[in-house]
């Protein structure tokens, strides 16, 4: 163990300049998954008949073997090439499932008496989506979003083989010369992230839902 | 307390001078309604609702009471015949401006569970876009009328209620932009008898201070008969009697009514 802690010690400055990358791909494809799936999954609780297929459509996507779509995207105009911007598009397909499903859920979970009276009384329904059905979803859409998050930063990992960067760069560096302790001084660091993450959301998520 | 003249210009109604007597606030005339191809839900339906009148529509389940009192506020659409409030077909109105002159009380009243009793309370203030001052002092008088003060309870989320301090905060939320009319799906029927017999009680109290004209649903004939001036009784989407309750009681316009009141005529009868 202290042949490892003397090993990451030695390559502190890389590790973290690495997991500095991990957590920038990681935000930014998040980010654009909030950005992106939160109005969707509205839009889909005001669609009802499109919810299906486009809620099927997003589990299907889900399927896909992360490193094939990787490969996909490199080809592709804008989103493609080598790179963390490749990284960050794969990466949004990913997070984009749960955030959808769990922002369409979370509307569509609200009390409908509640939502009933925000109607009677005279909202408009932008009033009552912004006063009333997203702060009451908002639990389970945040519950959304951190689980999107942790399947990021692990996924992330996957993405140093298109050149993306970040903790994955160590693990396949690892892998190839055969260095367990090079593997852990990726793993180890992503897994405390995801925990971190998963921790440090869930107690948000908490509060929220007090 | 506003007068109701004030509350009237404020909310640009003036069908009162206008008539010179005293016209329906609510008004249906023939008013058809059914769902997809069933049965009729309300079939030739004509009621009014006079200023200052409550009048309760009572009948089993299903017999179109709540679909009828939705329709007033659009919360749904009819398909045939004239809904009227305030003298004004309500299907030439904008259905939100409408909704807020129109208070409206649900069952378990539906308050906002993230808002406190107060912001609860000033919701429709507030989206009238009131000055602050002015909503702060009207959720004041409000929650004093259903005897919750606002220092007491202002702050408290409606969670941390009893179901009947619920409902009187529901009813609060509905007077706040002084409505000249309200609306009430089963407003008591969550509540135990005994808080449901001194929220009905109160609500005759606060009912006669602001001058309201109610309309109101619910299953409960004793509750008809105890809090309306005229109650309708409505089967399978018709109206079988109109009239006061000693009306309905005395002479019950034909078998279903005779049916439908005989178990509660040794509890209203004093």
């Amino acid at each position: 163990m202290s042949d490892f802690g003397d090993f990451f010690w030695v390559r502190r400055a890389e590790i973290f300049a690495l997991t500095g990358e991990h957590v920038l791909i990681v935000l930014a494809s998040t980010l654009l998954a909030v950005v992106i799936g939160v109005p969707l999954g509205v839009a889909l609780t005001r669609r009802p008949r499109l919810a299906r297929p486009v809620l099927g459509f997003a589990n299907v996507v889900q399927t896909i073997p992360s490193l094939a779509l990787f490969g996909f995207l490199i080809p592709l105009p804008l989103v493609g090439g080598i790179g963390a911007r490749t990284a960050i598009a794969a990466l949004v397909v990913y997070a984009l499932l749960p955030i959808l499903r769990n922002t369409y859920t979370g509307i569509l979970s609200v009390d409908p008496a509640v939502v009933e009276s925000a109607t009677g009384l005279g909202m408009t329904p932008r009033q009552r989506l912004r006063q009333v059905e997203l702060p009451l979803a908002l639990p389970v859409v945040l519950a959304g979003v951190r689980i999107a998050t942790v399947i990021s930063i692990g996924l992330a990992t996957i993405a140093a083989a298109i050149g993306a960067g970040g903790l994955g760069v160590l693990i396949y560096r690892g892998v190839a010369i055969v260095d367990h302790r090079l593997i852990l001084a990726g793993a180890v660091p992503a897994a405390l992230l995801a925990l971190a993450a998963d921790a440090g959301l869930g107690l948000v998520e908490r509060r929220l839902a007090r | 307390m506003r007068t109701r003249e004030e509350a009237q210009t404020k909310l640009g109604i003036s069908w009162l001078k206008a008539d010179g007597l005293a016209s329906s606030v609510i008004e249906f005339r023939d008013v058809c309604k059914s769902f997809g191809s069933g049965p009729p839900v309300l079939d030739h339906l004509s009621l009014h609702v006079a200023e200052g009148e409550t009048l309760i529509l009572v009948g089993p389940s299903g017999c179109g009471k709540t679909t009828a009192l939705k329709l007033v506020n659009r919360l749904l659409d009819h398909e045939s015949g004239t809904v009227l409030a305030f003298g004004r077909d309500v299907r030439g109105e904008d259905p939100i401006a409408l909704r807020r002159k129109l208070g409206y009380v649900i069952q378990e009243a539906g308050l906002f569970p993230h808002w406190s009793v107060r912001a609860n309370v000033e919701a429709v203030p507030r989206l009238l876009g009131w000055k602050p001052s002015a909503i702060r002092a009207r959720s004041e008088e409000l929650l004093e009328l259903v005897g919750l003060p606002a220092g007491e309870f202002g702050e408290r989320r409606p969670r941390e209620l009893s179901g009947g301090q619920r409902q009187r905060v529901g009813v609060a939320r509905a007077l706040a932009a002084d409505p000249p009319a309200l609306l009430m799906d089963e407003p008591f029927g969550a509540l135990d008898p005994i808080a449901r017999r001194s929220m009905q009680r109160e609500f005759l109290d606060w009912k006669r201070r602001e001058g309201l004209a109610v309309l109101l649903v619910t299953h409960d004939l004793r509750e008809a008969f105890r809090l309306g001036d005229r109650v309708a009784i409505l089967d399978r989407g018709r109206v079988r009697q109109v009239g006061t309750p000693r009306e309905i009681l005395e002479s019950p316009a034909d078998d279903f009514v005779r049916e439908f009141t005989e178990d509660e005529i040794p509890a209203v009868v004093p």
